[in-house]
C-alpha cells in the first residue's frame, strides 16, 4: 500500500477527541474505531462558508481541505464542507495555499 | 423566471474607504436591487477583517453580507456595478433558497421520525399499563 498523502502522520488538532486512527507505527494498518461524522451527531444541515472557526478546524497548515479518511465526515457532510471551504477562499476568508 | 430566489451577497470594499463610504455604497447597492424590483431581506457589515491573501495589494478590508430576494435580474445588474467599482476588491453571490429547502426538509423528515417514535413508545407504553392511562395519546 503507497500513499503519497504526506500528512497522513501528522496530528491535527481535533483529531485528538477521537481515538488516534492509526495506534503504533508499523503496527496493524487497520483503523480501530470508525471515526463517526461530527456534523451527523450535531445534526448540521447546511454548512456556511461564513463560518471560518468551523472550517479553519479543516484546513490544515497548509490550507488544504482535510480528507474525508482523516475529518472523519461522512460523504455528505464532506461534499458541504469542501464547497464551504471553496467559497470561504474565494472571498479571501480562508488561504488558498499558505506559506 | 417568476419564482423567487435568495441570494447572499458578500463583497469587500476597500479598507482605504471610510465608514461614510461604506454606507454610501450599501445605499447605491440597495437602490440598485430595488430598482430592480427586488428587496433586500438582510444587510450586515461584518466589519474589517485581515484578508486570507492579497487582493490588489491590499492586505485587509471590510466585509459586507447582504441577503437578496428576487427573480436573478438584479444579481445581474448588481454585479455588473459592482465589477467596475474600485472600491469593491471582490465580490460573491451565491444561491441559497435551494439549499436551505433541503435543510428545511431534512430537519421536518428528523422532526417527524422522532414523533413518530415518541409516539410508538407512548403506545406501547400505554398498552402494557393498560386501563390507567391511555388518554394522553389520542
Amino acid at each position: 500500500m503507497s500513499s503519497n498523502y504526506e500528512d497522513r502522520d501528522r496530528d491535527y488538532g481535533f483529531e485528538r477527541e477521537y481515538e488516534r486512527a492509526m495506534p503504533g507505527r508499523g503496527g496493524a494498518r487497520r483503523m480501530q474505531r470508525r471515526k463517526i461524522c461530527r456534523f451527523c451527531i450535531e445534526k448540521v444541515d447546511l454548512i456556511d462558508f461564513k463560518d471560518v472557526k468551523l472550517l479553519q478546524s479543516y484546513v490544515p497548515e497548509r490550507g488544504k481541505i482535510l480528507p474525508r479518511r482523516i475529518s472523519g465526515a461522512c460523504a455528505a457532510h464532506q461534499r458541504m464542507l469542501a464547497e464551504a471551504i471553496k467559497r470561504a477562499r474565494n472571498i479571501a476568508l480562508l488561504p488558498y495555499a499558505a506559506d | 423566471m417568476a419564482e423567487k430566489r435568495t441570494y447572499e451577497v458578500v463583497f469587500i470594499i476597500d479598507p482605504g474607504a471610510g465608514d461614510d463610504e461604506v454606507m454610501r455604497l450599501s445605499e447605491s447597492v440597495q437602490k440598485i436591487i430595488t430598482g430592480q424590483g427586488g428587496s433586500i431581506t438582510k444587510t450586515e457589515v461584518m466589519g474589517r477583517r485581515q484578508l486570507a491573501y492579497e487582493i490588489n495589494h491590499k492586505k485587509d478590508g471590510t466585509y459586507v453580507l447582504l441577503e437578496v430576494e428576487g427573480s436573478g435580474v438584479e444579481i445581474a445588474e448588481l454585479e455588473r456595478r459592482m465589477r467596475v467599482n474600485d472600491q469593491i476588491l471582490r465580490y460573491m453571490t451565491i444561491r441559497v433558497d435551494e439549499d436551505r429547502r433541503r435543510a428545511d426538509k431534512l430537519k421536518d423528515r428528523r422532526a417527524n421520525k422522532a414523533t413518530r417514535r415518541t409516539g410508538a413508545k407512548s403506545k406501547a407504553s400505554s398498552s402494557a399499563s393498560n386501563s390507567e392511562i391511555d388518554n394522553d395519546d389520542a
